[in-house]
């Protein structure tokens, strides 16, 4: 019997291995594929609320965008949006229904902390039983000169974008309406749900910012793209131009006229910067037409421009659409467009934050830098993780060039249609835009504009919508350009 | 190994004492960590639980010093350890569960005790035979029974009469592992000789396969009738190990395994549940069944350990309220998410000492029955232990039984400090006839 109890000892350990084997596989060798597994949504929305997640910062490294709170309930920690609506297309939001957005969703892997660069940080932590830490970081967002830019606007459909032309760094990006990322970041689902489908039930479309995601004619304010495309093919800005009061479009009986059917004054030749001041839009047809398509489109392109809304390559820290200029054989069968296109209608298109980079290229001295949100990435810690140097994104003017445009863009704010965003004592450069979009629709106002003219610190760009009436071109400058320098204004003494 | 290193009637005094306290501080200290841990203090119940283990753990100690001074002193510890484990496990689950496993362990250490004080000597036992194996048997049948019985989670196990419910297969099977260690011991030398043979097999007169038969057939009618899978294979299992061990004739191993494989292959043909249990335990991953409900329990404990992953996610600090039945059949997955693969694999190991110390009781025992007695509830704990934590991590189909002194479960708890304080008491020898002074 003896034996037996001894075979018996060995058959029963051998059995205890067997367990101890199987639970080492399961719990150490198949635990990551068993995280993934679909059916483990609720340990994995639970394994990411347990994340102290990072805050997002404003350039003052004070001013909280979005930050994460202890919570009291199944999941650890809470998001929370203090300022509401004011940053919400920045920061986006964080939902476990419906995902993540904007900064939340691009930087998520540093927020999360779970970027390689954060290992020798989360792996303390996880050796010390503390809660994984997400990293913070800090955006280029000025939130005096966003909260600005929110007052300004108002309740006013659109968007307003402001850039600091020398870096690319975004210091305000606003846009109406605007949604409260709160609800949509509680641990509420049908919270999140109620108000996830108000959202997109509201025709309006909050979710979608009118700054950077939407495409609208840019109008007259994609003159100073066509003014530019002009000057850098030879033409100054004297060079001189037919006036008549209509232009006859090639292959068609249409014509183009100037805004309310006026003809622009001084006299039957008219010069670059003259007709960019009174923007002139059959001058500006007559330029379109004489540059061509091919000269067109490589100058928008240059701004940021792309063929197609798919193929834009403007690299930013959160979605952005860049504006639309079509590629040059659109135009082969259809050469009235070339002239429409040169006064920001027909398929162009463009939206606040595109019309900013071409201000701020212009204001640079002709050097476009790329757009930039995001300056930093700071640990649980403090300790800097990556910095983000600004970078140039085209050349798309000579610096003289560059200048004699900023001048002729003071001459429009000085003694054209821009003169709503003159700022005592500083040199303000602008273009107003009111671009038509529908029968019978009161059209957009836009304003495009930066200063100081002689040593660029902010360029701004402004759409109302349906803000412009169809009268006078200036109506557009009228509505938005005061807008643009309050913002102006909030950068230049900030 | 002689039977010179295996010492047997020294008092061990100061390890007994010594671990017991260990064991008290290691329970009492995982119930104060999971307070901790879920809501960042001492649990306000501190108090009350606190004195159940303490007051109980001492009671035994005390017991063992005076009725079986010789006892080996790890036993008790070892699952004094797993109890408070368990205990911690359920009063993170849930509070109100854990006011009833506190009362059962203190109805349990009450059982240990008198079985200490009651059973002087085990070969009391062996004078009783038949009546402990019918008692057991009629435990064994008796959810069958109309009117008392009750079907839970598919399986008729249950017994209520009046207010008071309970599994009466759980202390029937330590009543059964008693009647088999008399009978076996009984009729071993009969049971020896071999006549026939299949082959290189050598079998003993088909009379003495009865018993063989009789066991497979009242396994079978408890898979049949029950519908429980886990007590079937365990009670089979037992029966099997003990004739082997009581006979050392391996062809009743060979046997055994056959029958099993048999009654497991009838089994799975006639029965819906059954089928089940296997498609379950294969599948219970595939992406598309992982959503049903079967397939998704037995995916959730796997989740839960995974998430625990080597250290655990700490006490209180986990999710384990995803896995059903956390408290029960699962309670292993909930101790792998929290305290991780060192958790499950100091568990595991607790009972390889537990088991290793039974069968180290049963090598000392001089007598037959003895010997035969600890052999069959080391074997029974052991077996019980890979038939739920094999289930749970998908070595084997999950059959619900309970985790040995850790699962949630009045009968579970009571019949295992039962079978452990056997087991003392055969480590231990018979009490000491006169109370011993000082100490």
């Amino acid at each position: 019997m003896e034996r037996q109890v001894r075979q018996l000892a060995v058959a029963l350990l051998v059995l205890f291995v067997v367990l101890i084997a199987q639970v080492s596989y399961v719990q150490v060798f198949a635990a990551e594929r068993l995280a993934e597994n679909p059916a483990n949504a609720k340990r994995q929305l639970i394994a990411e609320y347990e994340v102290a997640r990072g805050s997002i910062l404003a350039a003052d490294r004070r001013t909280v965008l979005a930050a994460s709170r202890r919570s009291a309930g199944d999941l650890r920690f809470l998001r929370r949006y203090t300022a509401g609506p004011l940053y919400a297309h920045l920061t986006g939001y964080y939902s476990f229904v419906f995902g993540r957005s904007e900064l939340e969703q691009a930087y998520n892997d540093f927020l999360a902390g779970t970027a390689p660069q954060l290992l020798p940080q989360t792996f303390a932590d996880m050796v010390l039983g503390r809660p994984r830490r997400g990293a913070s970081i800090v955006t280029t967002i000025d939130p005096v000169v966003q909260r600005a830019a929110q007052v300004a606007l108002g309740d006013l459909p659109g968007g307003v974008v402001a850039i600091d032309p020398r870096t690319g760094n975004v210091l305000a990006l606003v846009a109406n309406p605007s949604f409260d990322p709160n609800p949509l970041s509680s641990h509420d689902p049908e919270e999140i749900r109620t108000t996830w489908e108000a959202l997109n039930a509201d025709p309006e479309k909050p979710l979608v910012s009118r700054a950077s995601d939407e495409l609208y004619p840019p109008g007259s304010t994609f003159k100073i793209v066509v003014a530019a495309a002009a000057l850098e093919n030879g033409y100054g800005p004297d060079s001189t131009w037919p006036n008549p009061s209509e232009l006859d479009l090639p292959d068609t009986v249409e014509t183009l006229e100037n805004f309310g059917g006026a003809t622009c004054s001084g006299g039957s030749q008219i010069t670059l910067a003259d007709a960019l001041r009174q923007s002139c839009n059959v001058v500006f047809g007559e330029i379109g037409l004489t540059l061509g398509p091919a000269a067109l489109a490589e100058q928008a392109w240059a701004f940021g421009f792309a063929p197609t809304a798919m193929t834009g390559d403007v690299d930013f820290d959160i979605p952005f659409q860049e504006g639309i200029f079509p590629d040059p054989t659109y135009f082969v069968t259809r050469r009235p467009a070339v002239a429409l296109s040169a006064i920001g209608q027909d398929n162009v298109a463009a939206n606040p934050m595109q019309m900013g980079l071409v201000a701020a290229a212009i204001a640079n001295g002709g050097v476009l830098m790329r757009p930039r949100l995001v300056t930093e990435v700071r640990g649980a810690d403090g300790r800097v993780i990556e910095t983000y140097e600004p970078e140039a994104y085209s050349r798309p003017m000579s610096p003289e060039n560059a200048a004699l445009l900023a001048a002729m863009m003071v001459d429009v704010v000085q003694n054209g249609t821009g003169a709503a965003a003159q700022i005592p004592g500083v040199s303000v450069a602008g273009k107003t835009g009111t671009a038509q979009h529908g029968e019978g629709q009161a059209p957009h106002a836009w304003f495009v504009s930066f200063a100081p003219a002689e040593n660029p610190q902010v360029a701004v760009a402004v759409i109302v919508l349906d803000g412009g009436s169809l009268g006078s071109d200036a109506t557009g400058g009228q509505v938005a350009a005061p807008i643009a320098k309050a913002v102006m204004e909030a950068a230049l003494n900030g | 190994m002689s039977q010179a290193v295996l010492p047997r009637g020294r008092p061990r005094r100061g390890a007994q004492v010594a671990l017991t306290i260990l064991a008290l501080v290691i329970a009492v200290g995982a119930y104060i960590l999971v307070g901790l841990g879920r809501r960042g203090n001492v649990p306000v119940t501190l108090a009350l639980y606190g004195s159940i283990f303490a007051v109980g753990y001492a009671a035994a100690a005390l017991v063992i010093r005076r009725f079986a001074p010789a006892a080996d002193p790890v036993l008790f510890p070892t699952a004094a350890v797993l109890t408070g484990l368990g205990f911690a496990m359920i009063f993170r689950l849930s509070g109100g569960l854990a006011a009833e496993q506190a009362t059962w362990v203190a109805v349990g250490i009450t059982a240990f005790c008198l079985t200490l004080v009651l059973v002087r000597d085990h070969r009391q036992l062996d004078a009783y035979t038949y009546t402990i194996g019918l008692i057991g048997i009629v435990l064994l049948l008796l959810p069958i029974v109309p009117g008392i019985g009750r079907t839970i989670n598919g399986a008729r196990l249950w017994v209520r009469i009046g207010p008071i419910g309970f599994q009466p297969s759980e202390i029937g099977k330590v009543l059964i592992v008693v009647f088999l260690a008399s009978y076996l011991n009984q009729k071993r030398e009969l049971l020896r000789v071999a006549t026939g043979g299949i082959g290189p097999l050598r079998l003993p007169p088909a009379k003495h396969l009865m018993p063989v038969l009789l066991a497979w057939g009242a396994s079978l009618a408890v898979l049949f009738i029950q519908r429980d899978l886990g007590a079937s294979l365990l009670y089979f299992g037992i029966f099997v190990v003990m004739l082997w061990v009581a006979t050392g004739r391996i062809a009743y191993l060979l046997i055994g395994l056959l029958l099993f494989a048999a009654g497991a292959a009838i089994g799975y043909a006639i029965f819906d549940h059954v089928q089940l249990r296997v498609d379950v335990w294969l599948r219970a991953l595939d992406p598309d069944k992982v959503f049903d409900l079967g397939y998704g329990q037995l995916a959730q404990a796997q989740f839960g350990m995974a998430t625990g992953g080597l250290v655990g996610v700490g006490l209180g600090r986990g999710s384990p309220g995803l896995i059903p039945f956390a408290s029960t059949d699962f309670i292993f997955a909930a101790i792998g998410e929290e305290l991780g693969l060192l958790g499950t694999v100091g568990v595991l190991l607790l009972y390889v000492v537990l088991v290793g110390k039974g069968l180290r009781a049963a090598l000392a025992c001089p007598d037959g029955f003895g010997r035969l007695l600890a052999t069959g509830l080391s074997a029974a704990v052991a077996l019980q232990t890979f038939v739920i934590v094999g289930g749970v991590t998908r070595v084997i189909p999950l059959t619900g039984v309970t985790l040995p002194f850790v699962s949630y479960g009045g009968s579970s708890l009571v019949s295992n400090f039962v079978l452990l304080a056997l087991l003392v008491r055969i480590s231990a020898g018979p009490a000491p006839t006169r109370p011993r002074r000082g100490g």
